[in-house]
């Protein structure tokens, strides 16, 4: 069985992101940038499925400019056989995305796809859930369990209300939540070993995908400023104030 | 323009997310409601009440018990060429279901707005709401998810809209449910309460969390829970506030043991009156607060509860 797990380039979740001056978007300027956090979680169960024996192959694509090869290097430095990278000037849209990735597992007879439930950069959550439309395959978004057994998918899925259980039969498309599992660190070794292994690129003109965008920023601006406001000294000062000034309770 | 909102509903009723989202659409154009659902003749029964409808349309079968995103989106495509714009709430289901439809419609989809500046041009939070960006879309029909706690809810009325039977689509054997574990409380829903008592790390323990519970339950509040909190095991999932949790913005929320880190405060920072209670004087949640009090919660919590009549 073949995994192949999407892995998007991101600013690193530490980084206290700030907006351009010109409000044309995001400093991005030295700015450290690391794997889009879902997306470990999505390279780990990949990982364990092959140490399972359920799995045959783990490999990561991304879609980007040259450093999402970073990226990928990771992944593979995690454990993942190898890579595939689509380079593009421009950052594209979750819709072209699933477009080309869908494509790239067509020609890779991909049995099952693993990746983030969103990036942490657009909060978009939405590349997963396109993949397996486009591919007209099952879905299981926000998985915090996953067991395989043949072709059958058991997962477990965090809903508003709690946990909901699925089957879906592979090929099929699951998105990580949080809790599904804890990423490994790439150990030395593990890091020198990724070094060799091979990353393979697909020119974007090859795959014959229309990449106009369907959505404009206009604008990014920072968020309304929330104003801190007093600290009480007791609970009968703060119970008083909630009643009778905030008259809240 | 005309408009499509899909109802977000348990079967035996509308859920409040519904309401935040027609009164979203009804700032684009003309409303329908679409009721997916089995035995759900109630929804649709009070769905149809809810003022400013122009149409109901409804698909009452055994295949849409539980929404299945690869079910209910070719559902909603087989309606979609009447509408310029198909709304959900941004909810599990919304978020499940919204993208895979706008794939199908081989369009973008629009996440998360909480703002609308024309029929083609919203506002969304990015990087956990550190940023609003401003975009415009050139689909032809844009498949969007609301924030709910940026919009009022729409209210019921007496004019009855029309109705509409929507014949169900085949079905997809490739995905089965096969249960749910629900939390069951009787506590309101954590998205639509007007007050929460969250917890966070600080609590240490679930049976800690006892302490919060009792004056959740006298305040007739909801519960909810920083990741930290989730992630140690202290509560379930569902309880989490934050980016990647639930969005809330309730009249009041007090947010205890929690220190605020980024993505907690993106998930309440837009509740009317913020509380924080917490040891450290200098956690950065008393920076979004209304009301901070700096000292020890297995102290002042109770003090707290037994204030409130």
């Amino acid at each position: 069985m073949k995994i192949l797990v999407p892995v998007k380039r991101v600013v690193d979740y530490n980084v206290k992101v700030r907006v351009k001056n010109d409000q044309s978007g995001i400093e991005l300027d030295n700015v450290k940038m690391s794997m889009n956090p879902f997306d470990e979680i999505a390279v780990e169960e990949a990982l364990r499925l092959k140490e399972k024996g359920i799995a045959s192959e783990v490999i990561a694509i991304s879609i980007g400019v040259t450093q999402v090869q970073e990226t990928i290097r990771n992944a593979l430095a995690m454990g993942a056989d190898s890579g595939i990278f689509v380079e593009v000037k421009d950052t594209l849209e979750p819709l072209t995305v699933a477009k080309i990735i869908a494509s790239i597992a067509k020609k890779e007879n991909i049995d099952l796809m693993i990746l983030g439930k969103q990036a942490i950069d657009d909060d978009m959550n939405a590349t997963g859930q396109m993949i397996s439309a486009l591919l007209n395959w099952p879905q299981a978004t926000f998985a915090s369990k996953v067991e395989i057994t043949d072709k059958i998918a058991k997962v477990s899925r965090e809903v508003d209300g709690g946990t909901e259980n699925i089957e879906i039969t592979l090929p099929a498309v699951i998105t990580t939540d949080l809790r599904l599992n804890e990423p490994r660190y790439a150990s030395l070794p593990n890091i020198m070993k990724a070094k060799k292994k091979t990353i393979n690129e697909i020119k974007i003109d090859d795959l014959k995908i229309d990449i106009t965008q369907k959505l404009e920023t206009l604008k990014v601006e920072e968020p309304s400023k929330r104003e801190a406001g007093i600290m009480v000294k007791t609970v009968k000062e703060l119970f008083d104030k909630l009643q009778n000034e905030a008259k809240v309770i | 323009m005309n408009v499509l909102v899909i109802a977000e509903h348990n079967n035996d009723e509308i859920l409040p997310a519904t309401l935040n989202t027609i009164n979203a659409a009804k700032q684009i154009g003309t409303v329908d409601l679409f009721v997916i659902g089995h035995d759900c003749q109630d929804v649709i029964d009070s769905g149809n009440k809810i003022e400013g409808l122009n149409k109901i349309l409804f698909c009452n079968d055994k295949v849409y018990e539980n929404p299945l995103a690869e079910n209910i989106s070719t559902l909603i495509q087989s309606v979609s060429k009447d509408y310029t714009h198909i709304l959900f709430a941004n909810t599990a289901n919304g978020k499940n279901t919204a993208p895979r439809l706008a794939a199908l419609l081989d369009v973008m989809i629009i996440p998360d707005i909480i703002e609308i500046i024309d029929h083609n041009t919203f506002k969304r939070p990015i990087y956990a709401g550190n940023a609003i960006a401003t975009l415009r879309s050139s689909d032809i029909c844009k498949v969007i998810t609301v924030r709910t706690t940026a919009f009022e809810k729409a209210i019921f009325g007496k004019k009855e809209a029309i109705k509409i039977e929507i014949l169900s689509c085949e079905k997809t054997n490739l995905t089965k449910y096969i249960s749910s574990e629900l939390s069951r409380n009787e506590r309101p829903e954590l998205t639509a309460a007007d007050i929460v008592v969250s917890g966070g790390r600080g609590l240490g323990s679930t049976e800690n969390f006892q302490i919060l519970e009792k004056l959740a339950d006298k305040l007739g509040a909801a519960m909810g829970a920083s990741r930290a909190a989730v992630d140690a095991g202290y509560v379930p999932n569902d309880w989490q506030v934050g980016q990647t949790g639930k969005v809330v913005a309730p009249n009041l929320y007090i947010a205890v043991g929690i220190s605020g880190a980024i993505q907690h405060l993106a998930g309440m920072k837009d509740s009317k009156v913020i509380v924080a209670i917490n040891k450290d004087e200098d956690a950065p949640i008393f920076t979004v607060s209304d009301y901070g009090l700096a000292d020890d919660l297995f102290k002042v919590v109770p003090e707290l509860e037994k204030l409130i009549k």
